[in-house]
């Protein structure tokens, strides 16, 4: 996020794209309803009507994968009426020239035979937000899910530079990370391509610091990207995968390629808390410590870096994953040791001083602190691109708007995307088994609009199965305001598992699957309950009346 | 801005205009007892022990509501003050059950701490406590209608804050309760189990249903981290029994950076995975398609050994490290090193970019 979580109730016009965070990121969620009683304005792009979408000014009820489309058009209207921030775009941008010639095509009417958002929504959407004074934009992976997620995300950095939303309290463009800690991984360098702190790989002199850090040659040559790790197992040129806290076999898209890719390694170690889905396919499962059992920190979607403490003792033999990695390291000749996470943290920190310089366990004690700080006396930033972008000038890059990888048609012709919802989590590891969350939702469901439903013969509560090209699962019938031709599944479920249905198309540049759009179709099963069968059995039964 | 000058107890201070007497007072560090007060709510003057005497008021003032005035002067702690706060008291016990011994809330409860402070071991207006624990087959919050003092924090809270309106004041008089409407249960509402209800209720009306029994808050230590769910990073509390050394609950406290005291159902009722049987307790081995367990010492040993051989035998690009979302900085930081020092490859990734 380049804003705080804090600025958020100060926002005037609250612009949420593929964001339901009433649901996925609660407590944001609740800065958003603070916000609405204080008399903010929303506009929320969604298929779904979402608890904040019921309640926008602007609901602009999106076909999937179209969003980059809706923004150009709502850039379109903006120049056009001559709303765009001109001291802004003159002081801190540059190619706006060529943003506009991009954008002169992409008109409202034109968006609207694809977006399937009317034309005066876009119109009245876009002057909504220009007009701000205070506009933030939030996304989350209803925007990056898709094969052109980078461009959309470009996009939405275009339409906050056109009018000067970024930069400022309140004001600015907030992706809002799904895991507890996927900003701190991110961070922390566990990407092909960088060390922590964002460090390049392909930069000498990066790699000459950790060599000397270190003490050993690093290499140089490309990694994978996750996807292509599975790729490279099917194909035989990966052989060992060690996996560290992650269910690739639930998390990543097209379940049978990854099972695959999985069977055909010759040594898999995984280690987590529970016997995931992948730990299935392991030679080795290491047993690991849980959150509430260790010390460290976790850095959230504001990039506030906190103190994460032991409270519990590992339960059974479990061992905290750090110490598992370092006497692995030792034992395969590179001694590791610290006696306790915060000499870690005190390396890193070292290692990447301009973000985590000033960031010290003690200074973390009670609040934690927003990256970057690079003193011991520097505060933490929080808000991102005050005076001045990471470049320099802000770049205003017209990226084409690709559709997304997969296309209905007579056989498949619903748009399925998934989602999380606010009782269950992620792979459901934690949360199904706890009483409560489980009380709340205990099965998988895909939503499906009334008319949709009534094409297929679906009433509310039916039992139905779930086709794409891909697998089929079941889940019940929720009949609900959504999109037409578009149905919704959360991504909770093993024996449901959405992504035994999704497609292995990816974003070129980040890999990001594309969860949010496959072709689908639905078929009545019956009535009666979903019998739990572990994932894995392909022929689920239903006690159909 | 203009700041305001005002007395309490001798003492001269300035604020800001627009602060509560209350809010200037316990900046000070002066302490005026509350009941229906949470900084997380608008001002709402209903219990009325923070009744404060103000110069040329013609009644006393509640601390919470009142807002301060250029030259006021308030005293907190005479004689018409204390009396009136203890017989506002009285009332409050009046209908209270006195069984503090087997209460779960004990320890800490605000009415039994102002009880105590105030020596008031029982009431003269006693009348029998009505209802009871309310049958709710919801498995996380349990609701004690004899112990609800009528507040409203839950009311308010669910309405200000969480904006769910799960909960309202249903029947009059001596017959008030808080609850859904109509008698439902929690299931049947709106309600999001987010526990801010819980995280607010200063006595014993509602309560953690998972902590009922399971030790009382002197042997809770409480331990703040932050949740292991979202990326937004709520500070919470784990409540452990330190005889048991069993997580008992989650709690959260007001004042806490991002979440202020808000939590949602993951965080405050989503912990039963850390004592879950399912856990994981022992390294396993893979050994003719079944999975045995092992000694720490023999599977690392393995791991340690068939890494090394397949290095040996295909070089260092056909080994691959997947960190994780979910494990700390730190591990994540020598995940990574680990792939690139040790193992020499910088296959090195992340599962879900979620
Ligand atoms: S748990 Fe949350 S939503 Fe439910 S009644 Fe309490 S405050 Fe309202
Ligand atoms: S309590 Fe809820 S909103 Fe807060 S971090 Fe946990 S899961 Fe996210």
């Amino acid at each position: 996020m380049t804003n705080s979580i804090g600025e958020i109730p100060s926002a005037d016009v609250l612009f949420l794209l593929g964001a339901n965070p009433t649901e996925a990121h609660p407590i944001i969620g609740l800065q958003m309803r603070a916000a609405l009683r204080r008399g903010a304005k929303f506009i929320v792009v969604d298929p779904r009507k979402t608890w904040l979408a019921e309640r926008a000014h602007y609901h602009l009820q999106v076909r999937p994968g179209t969003d980059c489309i809706l923004l150009n058009a709502i850039m379109n209207v903006i120049i056009s009426e001559g709303l765009e921030d001109k001291e802004f775009i003159r002081n801190r941008t540059e190619g706006f020239e060529a943003l506009k010639e991009y954008c002169k095509d992409i008109t409202p009417e034109k968006a609207e035979r694809i977006t399937g958002v009317p034309a005066r929504d876009i119109k009245e959407a876009a002057r909504l937000y220009a007009e701000a004074d205070k506009g933030a934009i939030f996304y989350t992976l209803g925007i990056t899910e898709h094969v052109c997620g980078t461009e959309t995300v470009r996009t939405i950095a275009n339409l906050a530079m056109l009018t000067g939303h970024i930069g400022k309290p309140s004001s600015g463009v907030n992706p809002l990370r799904g895991q507890n800690n996927v900003q701190g991984a991110t961070d922390m360098g566990t990407t092909p391509d960088k060390f922590h702190g964002y460090q390049l790989v392909a930069d000498r002199a990066v790699r000459e610091k950790f060599e000397k850090a270190w003490g050993v040659k690093l290499p140089a040559i490309k990694g994978l990207m996750s996807p292509e790790m599975f790729d490279a197992a099917n194909e035989g040129k990966l052989k060992a995968l060690f996996i560290m806290g992650e269910d690739p076999v639930m998390s990543q898209p097209n379940q049978e390629h990854i099972i695959s890719g999985l069977k055909n390694l010759e040594f898999v170690v995984a280690v987590d808390i529970f016997l995931n889905e992948t730990a299935k396919y392991a030679q080795v499962i290491l047993p690991a410590a849980s959150a509430a059992e260790k010390d460290g920190t976790f850095t959230n979607s504001e990039r506030r870096v906190q103190r994460v403490r032991k409270a519990v003792e590992p339960i059974g033999n479990s061992r905290a994953d750090w110490q598992i990695i370092c006497e692995l390291a030792t034992r395969m000749g590179y001694p590791m040791k610290y006696n306790h996470p915060s000499e870690i943290w005190d390396e890193l920190a070292s290692l990447a001083p301009n973000l985590f310089g000033g960031i010290s366990y003690d200074r973390i004690e009670k609040v934690g602190i927003q990256w970057p700080c690079p003193t011991k006396d520097h505060p933490g930033t929080q808000y991102l691109h005050k005076d001045t972008f990471a470049r320099g000038l802000g770049q205003f890059y017209a990226p084409p708007c690709r559709p997304p990888a997969e296309k209905t048609d007579s056989e498949f012709p619903l748009i399925l995307s998934t989602g999380r919802t606010l009782f269950q989590y992620n792979a459901g590891t934690m949360s199904r088994r706890s009483a409560g969350c489980t009380q709340m939702e205990s099965e998988c469901f895909v939503e499906i609009s009334p008319y949709d439903a009534s094409m297929y013969g679906v009433q509310d509560g039916d039992v139905v199965r779930v086709i794409s090209r891909r697998g089929e699962v079941l889940a019940r019938a929720h009949v609900v305001d959504i999109k037409e031709g578009v149905i919704w599944m959360p991504m909770h479920y093993a024996e449901a598992a959405a992504n035994r249905l999704t497609v292995s198309a990816y974003d070129n540049i980040t890999m990001t699957p594309e969860y949010k759009v496959c072709a689908a179709r639905v078929e009545r099963v019956g009535e009666g309950r979903l019998v739990k069968v572990s994932t894995g059995d392909r022929k689920q039964e239903t006690g159909t009346k | 801005m203009q700041k305001i000058r005002l007395t309490i107890d001798d003492r001269q201070v300035e604020a800001t205009p627009g602060q509560t007497i209350l809010e200037v007072a316990s900046r000070l560090g002066i302490k005026i007892p509350t009941l229906c007060h949470d900084p997380r709510l608008k001002p709402f003057g209903a219990c009325r022990v923070c009744l404060v005497e103000v110069e040329k008021a013609r009644t006393l003032q509640t601390a919470c509501s009142a807002e301060i005035q250029e030259g006021m002067v308030v005293r907190t702690n005479t004689k018409k003050v204390m009396d009136s706060r203890r017989f506002i008291l009285e009332l409050i016990l009046s209908d209270h059950p006195l069984d503090c011994m087997t209460c779960d809330k004990c320890g800490t409860c605000t009415l039994q701490d102002l009880a105590y402070e105030y020596g008031i071991k029982e009431s003269r207006f006693f009348r029998q406590p009505q209802r009871g624990i309310v049958p709710d087959p919801n498995t996380m919050i349990l609701r004690d209608d004899s112990k609800c003092i009528l507040c409203g924090r839950c009311v308010r809270i669910c309405d200000e804050v969480e904006q769910a309106e799960a909960l309202d004041f249903i029947n009059r008089g001596f017959d008030s309760v808080v609850g859904p409407a109509y008698g439902d249960t929690l299931l049947g509402t709106t309600c999001e189990f987010c526990g801010q209800c819980v995280s607010t209720c200063p006595v014993g009306a509602l309560r953690e249903k998972q902590a009922e029994g399971k030790g009382r808050a002197w042997e809770l230590k409480k331990t703040q981290t932050v949740c292991a769910y979202c990326g937004v990073g709520c500070n919470l509390f784990l409540n452990v029994n330190t005889n048991t050394g069993k997580l008992v609950k989650v709690t959260s406290e007001v004042g806490t950076v991002p979440n202020n005291g808000n939590l949602c159902i993951k965080g405050r009722f989503g912990y039963d995975f850390v004592h879950h049987p399912d856990r994981l307790t022992e390294p396993l081995i893979r050994r003719g398609g079944r999975l045995e367990e092992a000694s720490w010492e023999e599977a690392m040993s393995l791991v340690a050994s068939r890494l090394l051989e397949i290095k040996e035998k295909y070089g260092s690009q056909s080994i691959a490290c997947i960190g994780s979302a979910r494990c700390t900085n730190e591990e994540n930081y020598l995940m990574m090193k680990f792939a690139r020092a040790v193992v020499g490859t910088n296959s090195m990734d992340m599962c879900a970019r979620t």
